[in-house]
């Protein structure tokens, strides 16, 4: 395998991750602050669905974007509503997000454009466009350094960016805030947070609010940078994975990088079969490579990755009591 | 009887630190706490003492801004004040250290104390901030603590430590301790105490919640007495006694001390030999346990929690698995086997009341009638046939043993979980003994449990006793174990520390030997030599 084959496919690996990489952080923040987070996958496809949607109709991707986030949020509140608010089982209410996004996004697109559930094309200003870093052109030349500047850093839509940059950023606001210790502190005892004079319904709702502007960030990337516009159910699976990642990360933020970086390089290859089978030197049916990283979310899920402690609140909505 | 309290500590010209005048709340259809009004001066300790459900807890809440009176005004430092929630509490000056610590247990000390008294968004000039005064408040107040050390590592006695530092470093004039002492060894508690006169001397208000009479009389300048939602009196701790302040909770003469025959025993009913017994995570947590009880008599096992009395217990009961020799009238019982459970332990005349009712002794949502069936369910008595059960029957059944018991109410039909404390390990109690077993193991008799009920339980006991029964008694209470062993042996890190007779010792050396000190200084690293604890007499 040669050097630009391997920048390739690092470059997809990038690309891929993206959108793992900011439902994994919004399920790390959610969950950090003691709320499960299963709707994740939902919240990403009711982002996409709309953040097409409304670039389409205006032709501008800022107004997706807003209406991307938008959708997201409104799911968090409802989840939000239920878990935190009523008490209810964080699980079935993440579940019953996933089906509803799963079933609006179709018929609404139907509605809207009628064209079999999913959403015009995008191109232009409705798309996050790549962007070419400075000295991208010039630097081409050099090999090695040069040619990975190019290939791999440079050419990204700015989402992508903003995603690498929210690891460090979620990392400092997690260890070094004050709003990073009570979060950490409401997952772990909220009954601690609460005998502190602190909110727990307040810290709780916050931290599902960013959950739900990360995971449309997500979806947005989805339908407006990785791809041009909304197709059914595209976003197949990632939140899940990102639920895969996070545990594999131990509800770490650096960690969560490596892991989705993992699960998207996974991806990547299954989009050059041709490159697989000349290194491994065997036949490998595409499918298995399509299926790889759900497989190896399965193998992650199932525990074989060590012991992973999660928040020890996680899950349990909080009732006062002595 | 509600004079007292005016004249205590200070002179009554300074206003009460707290003033509750005719505080009521209820539940629903239970009134937990019925026109209380209380004064507490500032600079004293005064405590507060009743049985389980008599509302002190509800009181305090309200202090701390848990619940909202339904009627009642507070007053702190003498201006009427509003707590809607523990922020409000927080400025009122008062700081509670509630019975399970409020702690993040893979927090640090230094994170523990700042959380919600942050100085800025910033942690770092907060963490300095609060690590400069911690070590001022250890050198002050005896109250030392590493600040970086995980709350996961530090003994109960340390974390109570940081609960007491998190209320003075948001700057607490009245600090609220709810049964403080009951995790503590008698060291610790004494350590305590020392703290809290220490802040007493600096001129903090401290109220004491807490059912053991001794602590009320040792440490407290007042003390208030509920009952049943009412405050039935505030007295002055010197002028008052024990005995009157239990017959003030209990509303009856009560027994403080257990009354029993000298111990008749006989043979050897269980004995064990070298037991060691791993845990899940490898840890051994007993190491070598060598110890008889004779039937007719009863043997108390003293010691701190955790330091391998329960595994004991679960594995003599039937579950866990074990190394080494244990002998029920002289058979050897199956440690590792498919015969290790408590199934097979029953049928060899063991019986069981666990130290956690709720986990391992009932099943809070099923009906007493089934409760009271379990372990022994396959007993002929309750069955109709071959495959099904005699429901009838075991409702009568169950019906008399509780009344032979005294559980209130006496209704079969009721679920567990709608007992009180005292009324549910009554119905384990009356499960266990009314199958006359040969060998009783009994773990934390009276764990939350009423005075009232404390009598009948002990009661109970002492006559399974006196019937030639052995009996297996673990407890953290020393009192408990003082009054109701013939012989004490003290449990210290999986070990046995030692055995001595109630006659001849005190809370101070049994203290020590549950602490790991013995005379001749710290715990041994090999096991004591069996001698000690199989060689002793017991004509108590």
């Amino acid at each position: 395998m040669d050097y630009l084959t391997l920048l390739q496919i690092l470059d997809t690996t990038v690309r891929l991750a993206t959108p793992l990489l900011f439902a994994c952080l919004a399920g790390l923040v959610s969950e950090r602050a003691g709320i499960f987070d299963i709707g994740l996958e939902g919240k990403l496809l009711m982002s996409a669905f709309f953040s097409a949607a409304v670039a389409a109709t205006t032709g501008s991707v800022w107004a997706g974007l807003a209406a991307g986030v938008g959708a997201s949020l409104v799911l968090s509140a409802i989840h939000g509503l239920a878990s935190i608010t009523f008490r209810g089982n964080q699980l079935i209410s993440g579940v019953a997000i996933n089906f509803l996004a799963s079933g609006l996004t179709v018929l609404i697109a139907q509605d809207w454009f009628g064209q079999g559930g999913r959403t015009p094309s995008l191109s232009g200003d409705a798309r996050f466009n790549e962007i070419t870093l400075p000295f991208a052109q010039s630097l081409s030349g050099l090999p090695y350094a040069g040619q990975g500047y190019t290939e791999l850093i440079s050419g990204h839509s700015l989402l992508v960016y903003v995603g690498l940059l929210t690891v460090p950023l979620i990392w400092w606001m997690l260890y070094r805030t004050r709003f990073g210790l009570r979060l950490r502190a409401v997952g772990e005892n909220p009954a601690a947070v609460d005998t502190a004079g602190v909110s727990v319904l307040r810290l709780r709702y916050t931290a599902v609010a960013i959950a739900g502007v990360l995971c449309g960030l997500g979806g947005v990337y989805l339908a407006t940078g990785l791809q041009a516009g909304f197709v059914k159910e595209m976003s197949s699976g990632r939140g899940y994975i990102a639920l895969a990642a996070l545990i594999f990360a131990k509800w770490r933020p650096w960690y969560a990088l490596f892991a989705c970086l993992l699960f998207g390089f996974f991806q990547a290859l299954s989009f050059r079969p041709d490159v697989v089978e000349r290194v491994a030197r065997i036949d490998i049916p595409g499918q298995f490579l399509d299926a790889l990283p759900y497989i190896l979310t399965v193998v992650i899920l199932a525990g074989f990755v060590g012991k992973a402690i999660p928040p020890r609140a996680g899950g349990e909505p909080y009732v006062k009591e002595r | 009887m509600r004079d007292g309290a005016e004249n205590a500590g200070r002179p009554d010209t300074a206003a009460p630190a707290i003033e509750l005048k005719g505080i009521s709340k209820a539940f629903g259809p239970v009134q937990a706490n019925k026109d209380i009004s209380i004064r507490v001066m500032p600079g004293t300790i005064h405590g507060i003492i009743g049985e389980n459900g008599a509302g002190k807890s509800t009181l305090m809440s309200i202090l701390y801004g848990f619940y909202k009176a339904d009627a009642g005004e507070i007053f702190i430092q003498g201006r009427k004040t509003e707590i809607p929630d523990s922020q409000a509490a927080i400025a009122a000056g008062i700081g509670m250290v509630f019975q399970h610590f409020k702690l993040v247990e893979n927090f640090t000390v230094l994170e523990n104390v700042v959380l919600g008294a942050e100085e800025g968004a910033l942690l770092k000039p907060s963490l300095a901030k609060a690590r400069k005064l911690l070590s001022e408040l250890a050198a002050e107040y005896e109250l030392n603590v590493d600040p970086d050390e995980m709350i996961e590592e530090l003994s109960v006695g340390h974390q109570q430590r940081v609960e007491i530092l998190k209320a003075l470093y948001r700057q607490a004039d009245i600090l609220i301790l709810d049964e403080p002492t009951g995790v503590l060894t008698p060291a610790e508690a004494d350590h305590l105490f020392r703290i809290l006169n220490g802040l007493k001397d600096q001129g903090k208000t401290i109220i004491l919640i807490t059912h053991k009479l001794r602590e009320i009389m040792e440490i407290t300048d007042t003390v208030s007495v509920m009952r049943r939602g009412e405050m039935t009196a505030t007295v002055k701790t010197k002028e008052t006694s024990p005995e009157e302040l239990a017959e003030l909770m209990v509303g009856r003469k009560v027994l403080l001390r257990v009354d029993k025959k000298p111990a008749e025993p006989y043979a050897r009913v269980l004995e064990v030999e070298n037991l060691r017994i791993v845990d899940e995570d490898g840890v051994e947590r007993v190491k070598g346990v060598d110890l008889h009880v004779r039937g007719g008599e009863i043997l108390g096992i003293a010691g701190v929690a955790g330091n391998g009395q329960s595994e004991l217990l679960h594995v003599l009961g039937g579950y866990g698995r074990a190394a080494g020799t244990v002998r029920v009238n002289g058979e050897d019982i199956d440690l590792t086997g498919s015969r290790s459970d408590g199934q097979s332990r029953r049928a060899r005349g063991i019986a069981h009341v666990p130290e956690d009712r709720h986990r391992e002794g009932l099943i809070l949502d099923f009906f007493a009638w089934e409760n009271m069936v379990f372990g022994y369910h396959n007993a002929p008595e309750y069955q109709k046939s071959s495959w099904f059960m005699d429901n009838a029957a075991i409702r009568r059944i169950t019906q008399e043993k509780m009344q032979r018991f005294d559980v209130r109410p006496p209704n079969p039909a009721l679920a567990a979980k709608n007992f009180s404390g005292g009324n549910q390990q009554k119905i384990v109690l009356a499960r266990e003994i009314e199958r006359d077993p040969d060998l009783l193991l009994v773990g934390q008799p009276t764990r939350g449990v009423d005075i009232g009920a404390i009598e009948f339980i002990h009661q109970q006991i002492i006559a399974l006793r006196d019937r030639g029964k052995a009996i297996l008694l673990v407890s953290v209470e020393l009192d408990e174990i003082l009054s109701m062993s013939d012989r004490i042996a003290v449990m210290f890190d999986g070990r046995i520390m030692g055995e001595r007779l109630p006659a001849e010792t005190d809370e101070r050396e049994l203290g020590m030997l549950m602490a790991g000190i013995t005379d001749t200084g710290r715990a041994p690293v090999h096991r004591p030599p069996s001698g000690l604890v199989t060689g002793n007499g017991t004509q108590a």
